[in-house]
C-alpha cells in the first residue's frame, strides 16, 4: 500500500496541547474494515485524548468505475448498473437514470407508470430509512431497533420481489416506463402494508425518541448549520434537519409528485437528534404519498413509445431526484449514438460525507460513529 | 403477390418512409463531437434544439464580458452558459455573490479527444432563492490548469479532486489536490477516452496486490 503518511498532508501535526498529562496528539486509523463505518470507509482521526482535532476520509475501496462502464454500454444495458451504487435504495437510482434518459429522448412515461414509480420509490425510501435507523441505533448501542426495522423492511422487499423478482437490486423501471404491470393483488399488498407499518414506526419511536441514552448520545452531536450545509452541498435529510425546507420533490418536481399532498419535515438545530426526527417523519410522509398513489392509480399503458434502438439526439441533460440520501443527479451527454458519451452521477453520499470533518471537530471519538451513522452514507455510492 | 401489391402503391407507401428518414437523418447529421450544437436545421420538428436563453443575467454578463460569453442557450428546458476559460472563474464568483447561486451541485468534465481543446469542464449550480438551476461550461486544453473554486464553494474540494483523479485536470489553489477514488500511486486518468475499459496500472497492481492482473 501507499505510505499512510501521505494521507495526512492537511492534518498539520503541530505542537501538542499542554494538558496536565502533557499528552501528545495521536493519529489513529478507523476502518476500512470497521462495523460502524457502514462499508469500507477509512477515516484517519487526529485526536487529543478523546477529542477529535481533525479527520480525513480515505475512500475508493469500492470503486468499480461505473461512469466508465456507462460509456461502454448502451443506454438500456447501463440501466441495471445504477442499482449497484446505492444498493439499499436501488429503485431511486433507477428512477433518476430512466428519467434523465427519457428527458434526453424527449419522451415521458405514461401516468400509470409514473404512479407505479412513485409507489415503489417511496416504499424504497421507507426501506432505506428503516435500514438506516436499525444500523444507526446499533452503532450507538441500541440493539433492539435493528431487529424491528429489518423485520418490517422485509415486507417491503417482499412487495419488490413479487413485483419484479428481485429484492435489492431491483431494476424495476425501464427507460420510457415500467417493464412489468403490477401483479394481481399489488394494491391489496401495498394497502395491507400501509395499515401494518404505522404502529411499527410508533414502536421504533417508543424505543428511542425519549430514551435518555439515545437523547444524550444524539442531542447537540454533529451539529451543522444551514449555511455550512449549502456551502458544502449537503442535501437530503441532513440539510432539512438544519432548517432548510428544500426537497426536490417539491422544488423541481418529477414523476407524479406534483399530484400528491405531503409535507417536508424540517428540524431546527441540525444535530443528530433532529436528523433522526426528520427521517422518522419522512417515513410517515412516504406512507402518505404511497396511500394517495395506490388509491388513485390510473389505468392505462405502462410504457411510452420507445424505439428499440435508443439514439438520443446529441445534447446534454442534468436531471436529479430526491433520493433517500439527498440529491441524486445524472448528467448524461449524448453524441447521437446508441451509447452514452458520458454519464456523470452526482452521488448524495459522496458529497454529504465531505461534511463529516466539520461535524466532528471538537467532539468525542464516540461521536464520530454517531455522525457517520446520521449522515446515512452508502459506500457503494460514495465510491461508485 | 404481397410483394407486387407493395411496390405499386407509391401514394400510400411513400409519405411515411421519408418522414422517418428525415428524423433519423437529422439525428445523424449533427456532428458527433461538437456540442452544444447550433440549431443546424431550423425546419426540423423532430429533435429539440438549443434556443437562445434571454434573461437579465445573460444581458448583464454579455454587457460585462462581451464575446467572453460564447453561448447562452436553453436546451430541453435547461439553461447553460459556455464561457471563455479566462473569465469563467470570475463569472462563477459573480454567480455566487450577486446572483445567489449558492449551491454548487456538481463539478465534472467531459473528454473530446478530437477537439483542439479536448476538455469540457462543467459546473452545475443551483440557487435556493431563485429555485433555478444553471450549467456553466468552459473548454480547456490538455495540461491546462484551472483556478480552483474551493474558495467560492467549499464543496468543490472533493468534486475537483475527483475531476483531477479521473481526467487529470489540475486546479490551481486547491488546498489538497490528490487522487480521491483511485490509489495515490496510480498512473493514468480512467475517464479519458483513450483509457481502455479494461486498462489498468499493471505496475501498481503487481507491486501492491502481488498479482499479474486485476482483470
Amino acid at each position: 500500500m501507499a505510505d499512510p503518511t501521505t494521507y495526512l498532508s492537511h492534518l498539520e501535526l503541530g505542537e501538542p496541547d499542554k494538558t496536565f498529562l502533557d499528552s501528545n496528539e495521536l493519529i489513529i486509523n478507523m476502518g476500512p474494515q470497521h462495523p460502524a463505518t457502514h462499508g469500507v470507509l477509512r477515516v484517519i482521526l487526529k485526536l487529543d485524548g478523546e477529542k477529535v482535532l481533525g479527520t480525513e476520509c480515505v475512500i475508493g475501496y469500492l470503486h468499480r468505475g461505473v461512469e466508465k462502464i456507462a460509456e461502454n454500454r448502451t443506454y438500456t444495458m447501463f440501466n441495471p448498473y445504477v442499482d449497484r451504487m446505492d444498493y439499499v435504495a436501488a429503485v431511486s437510482n433507477g428512477l433518476g437514470y430512466c428519467e434523465a434518459v427519457e428527458k434526453l429522448l424527449n419522451i415521458e412515461a405514461p401516468p400509470r407508470a409514473r404512479y407505479i414509480r412513485v409507489i415503489l420509490t417511496e416504499l424504497n425510501r421507507l426501506a432505506s430509512h428503516q435500514l438506516w435507523l436499525g444500523t444507526h441505533a446499533l452503532d450507538i448501542g441500541a440493539m433492539t431497533p435493528l431487529f424491528y426495522t429489518f423485520r418490517d423492511r422485509e415486507e417491503i422487499l417482499k412487495i419488490f420481489e413479487k413485483y419484479c423478482g428481485a429484492r435489492l437490486t431491483t431494476h424495476a423501471f425501464r427507460i420510457g416506463g415500467c417493464q412489468y404491470e403490477t401483479y394481481d393483488g399489488f394494491e391489496r399488498d401495498v394497502k395491507k402494508f400501509l395499515d401494518f407499518v404505522p404502529p411499527r414506526i410508533d414502536e421504533y419511536e417508543e424505543l428511542l425518541t425519549t430514551n435518555r441514552i439515545w437523547v444524550e448520545r444524539t442531542k447537540n452531536v454533529g451539529k451543522i448549520s444551514a449555511a455550512d450545509c449549502k456551502a458544502l452541498g449537503v442535501t437530503g435529510p441532513v440539510l432539512r434537519a438544519s432548517g432548510v425546507k428544500w426537497d426536490i420533490r417539491k422544488a423541481l418536481p418529477y414523476a407524479a409528485y406534483p399530484e400528491f399532498d405531503f409535507e417536508i419535515p424540517t428540524g431546527a438545530n441540525g444535530d443528530t437528534y433532529d436528523r433522526y426526527m426528520v427521517r422518522m417523519q419522512e417515513m410517515r410522509q412516504s406512507l402518505r404519498i404511497v396511500r394517495q398513489a395506490v388509491e388513485r392509480i390510473p389505468e392505462g399503458p405502462i410504457m411510452a413509445k420507445v424505439p428499440k434502438v435508443m439514439k438520443p439526439p446529441a445534447g446534454e441533460i442534468y436531471h436529479s431526484i430526491e433520493a433517500p440520501k439527498g440529491e441524486l443527479g445524472y448528467f448524461v451527454v449524448s453524441d447521437g449514438s446508441t451509447q452514452p458519451y458520458r454519464v456523470r452521477v452526482r452521488p448524495p453520499s459522496f458529497v454529504n460525507l465531505q461534511a463529516l470533518d466539520i461535524m466532528v471537530r471538537g467532539q468525542l471519538v464516540a461521536d464520530v460513529i454517531a455522525v457517520i451513522g446520521t449522515l446515512d452514507i452508502v459506500l457503494g455510492e460514495v465510491d461508485r | 403477390m404481397p410483394e407486387q401489391t407493395k411496390s405499386p402503391t407509391p401514394p400510400s407507401g411513400d409519405p411515411n418512409p421519408p418522414a422517418g428518414q428525415a428524423t433519423t437523418g437529422s439525428a445523424h447529421s449533427t456532428p458527433a463531437h461538437k456540442l452544444p450544437e447550433k440549431p443546424a436545421a431550423p425546419a426540423k420538428p423532430a429533435g429539440p434544439v438549443p434556443v437562445p436563453w434571454q434573461s437579465p443575467l445573460v444581458s448583464k454578463l454579455k454587457a460585462q464580458y462581451g464575446s467572453g460569453v460564447r453561448e447562452a442557450n436553453t436546451y430541453l428546458g435547461q439553461n447553460y452558459l459556455v464561457l471563455e476559460p479566462s473569465i469563467t472563474n470570475e463569472v462563477l464568483q459573480i454567480l455566487r455573490d450577486e446572483e445567489q447561486f449558492d449551491y454548487c451541485v456538481d463539478i465534472t468534465a467531459v473528454h473530446y479527444p478530437q477537439r483542439e481543446k479536448p476538455f469540457d469542464l462543467v459546473w452545475i449550480l443551483y440557487s435556493f432563492a431563485r429555485n433555478e438551476r444553471l450549467r456553466v461550461k468552459t473548454m480547456l486544453a490538455d495540461g491546462e490548469s484551472f483556478p480552483s473554486s474551493v474558495a467560492i464553494w467549499p464543496t468543490a474540494n472533493w468534486l475537483e479532486r475527483e475531476v483531477y483523479d479521473m481526467f487529470g485536470i489540475k486546479f490551481d489553489g486547491h488546498p489538497d489536490l490528490k487522487r480521491i477514488l483511485l490509489p495515490d500511486g496510480w498512473k493514468g486518468y480512467p475517464l479519458r477516452k483513450d483509457y481502455g475499459i479494461i486498462q489498468q496500472d499493471q505496475e501498481w497492481v503487481r507491486i501492491n496486490l502481488g498479482i499479474e492482473s486485476g482483470q
